[in-house]
């Protein structure tokens, strides 16, 4: 993965801490405009929620400077820091441990061991067969029946949405797309930057005009102004980055409008499964955003969807 | 020094955090007791005070499990100083409360498992003497209960090697022995704090 450090790239982290900057300031006027306690309040989650943009911008950049092997090694960290979450709020009984031993040490390094050496065969099968099989027979041998299916069912839920699916994020680095060799750090950063503007534009919208709750008993704060006025100005944010993807303008568009749908139903997906559960948060990792899974529930579904679309038209 | 890098790998490993329910962290000399399911307890515990808190901050442990092998010896005696009572013989001349006591006297505060051994499961036991006859002997260190959520997930008893799980560790109320309180009824009375935690 020999990834170039263009005069894109420049331009790119520039602008994202141009907009950082521009969050910070406006989040520090806004705290000395608002004077009922509701809205302090408000206001203090979006100073913490900024604050915690910063480091996640940080840790990000740094590791697309590496090249690839620091990006494949953040995301399995991600993966890890998710599933933990995941698992936590699944019950489990003792005869699952080792199963469970299994599956954080042995196949979620694997996965993205297959990543880091581009073997695509492998590594788009190695969970939805291997482990599959694996991580029942690991329970089974074990001896306990006890909602043996749902436990079963629960423990792969998580490997794939919080393994498998985030691990297509790093294995965009892996894709060959002609006339772009090098590059692919930047379909890397449209990715995961569509996907978070847009959960960002939907919490502005959603705070500023939202009235109408798409789901109240699932998330009420998702509402169907956030949803339209986020995913509208999230794709044109998409299209208007056109220049540094093999996409032209309309492309763009339509991959950053998928992206989006894509992200908002994970979020939909895994509140659910949090209010199923009974909580609010699945951790409390990343101050004013929660907890990891709580943070990346969009990209989980959008990165699996956006990897497939760009390799089977673009390679 | 190992010891305070131990602690931080278990609180990034067990991403254990503390929640001070009943009070605030204090480096005040306390005994702080609750339940126990694994062995990394005590360390998960210790780990989630903070630091001057955990630097002043004694485990007590049973010397039969922790005086086996250099390693035990080393990790008991240096990392985590270790007040080490003998659980099996306890005689009038070797009365594991003295210990206890003279750790307290000279400022420090200790983590105790009252319930003696690991037990599986949610259901707390009863509770051993020891922590009445301490206090007894001590009516001004405040006793703080605390809960311990999660790590029998993390390590079940016979189990070798860990699964990360998210732990928590919940502080509750200090409580006192009231002038004239009976052994018993104190210890129905720690037991139901710590118990009360777990539901919070």
């Amino acid at each position: 993965m020999n990834l170039v450090i263009d005069r894109q790239m420049e331009w790119l982290i520039g602008g994202i801490l141009g907009l950082l900057a521009l969050a910070s300031v406006v989040t520090w006027v806004l705290s000395r405009c608002v004077n009922s306690e509701s809205a302090q309040a408000t206001i203090q989650n979006l100073a913490a929620r900024v604050r915690a943009w910063w480091m996640m911008v940080l840790v990000f950049g740094a590791a697309m400077l590496t090249g690839g092997i620091g990006s494949v090694l953040l995301f399995a960290v991600v993966s890890f820091l998710a599933l933990r979450e995941f698992i936590t709020l699944t019950p489990s009984r003792p005869g699952d441990h080792r199963a469970l031993f299994l599956v954080f040490f042995v196949i979620l390094p694997l996965q993205y061991y297959w990543v880091a050496i581009k073997w695509y065969g492998m590594f788009t099968i190695f969970i939805p067969v291997y482990a599959y099989l694996l991580v029942p027979m690991r329970s089974a041998a074990a001896g306990d029946t006890t909602r043996f299916l749902e436990r079963t069912a629960k423990i792969q839920w998580g490997l794939m949405v919080c393994v498998y699916f985030v691990s297509h994020a790093p294995a965009l680095l892996t894709l060959p797309v002609p006339h772009y060799q090098g590059q692919n750090a930047k379909l890397l950063f449209f990715l995961v930057f569509v996907v978070q503007i847009s959960d960002v534009l939907q919490y502005v919208w959603g705070k500023t005009c939202g009235k109408h709750p798409v789901a109240p008993h699932v998330s009420p704060n998702k509402t169907i102004e956030g949803f339209v006025g986020g995913v509208l100005t999230a794709t044109a944010c998409g299209a208007a980055l056109w220049w540094i993807t093999p996409f032209n303008p309309w492309q763009a568009a339509g991959m950053a409008l998928l992206i989006t749908l894509m992200g908002f139903f994970g979020g939909l997906v895994m509140s659910a499964i949090k209010r199923d559960r009974g909580v609010k948060d699945y951790g409390a990792l990343i101050p004013g955003h929660g907890g990891m899974m709580d943070r990346i529930d969009s990209l989980c579904f959008a990165a699996p969807v956006f990897f497939h679309v760009t390799r089977y038209y673009f390679t | 020094m190992i010891g305070q890098l131990i602690a931080e790998a278990a609180k990034l490993f067990s991403g254990a955090r503390a929640r001070w329910v009943g009070c605030a962290p204090d480096t005040r000399s306390r005994v702080y007791f609750a339940n126990h399911t694994s062995h990394f307890d005590f360390v998960v515990l210790w780990a989630t005070l903070p630091r001057p808190v955990r630097e002043r901050t004694r485990p007590v442990a049973g010397s039969d499990y922790w005086n086996r092998g250099w390693l035990r010896r080393y990790l008991a005696g240096h990392a985590f100083r270790a007040v080490l009572i003998d659980r099996e013989h306890v005689t009038r001349d070797t009365n594991p409360v003295e210990a206890l006591e003279a750790a307290l006297r000279n400022g420090d505060s200790l983590i105790l498992f009252p319930e003696g051994t690991r037990c599986p499961g949610l259901e707390i036991q009863e509770f051993k003497s020891g922590l009445f006859h301490l206090l007894h002997t001590m009516p001004d260190v405040e006793a703080v209960p605390a809960y311990i959520d999660n790590l029998n997930r993390v390590l079940p008893k016979g189990e070798l090697l860990p699964v990360p799980f998210l732990c928590s560790v919940t502080f509750g109320a200090p409580l006192r022995l009231a002038a004239g309180e009976g052994k018993v009824p104190f210890l129905a009375r720690a037991r139901a704090a710590v118990e009360a935690l777990r539901d919070l």
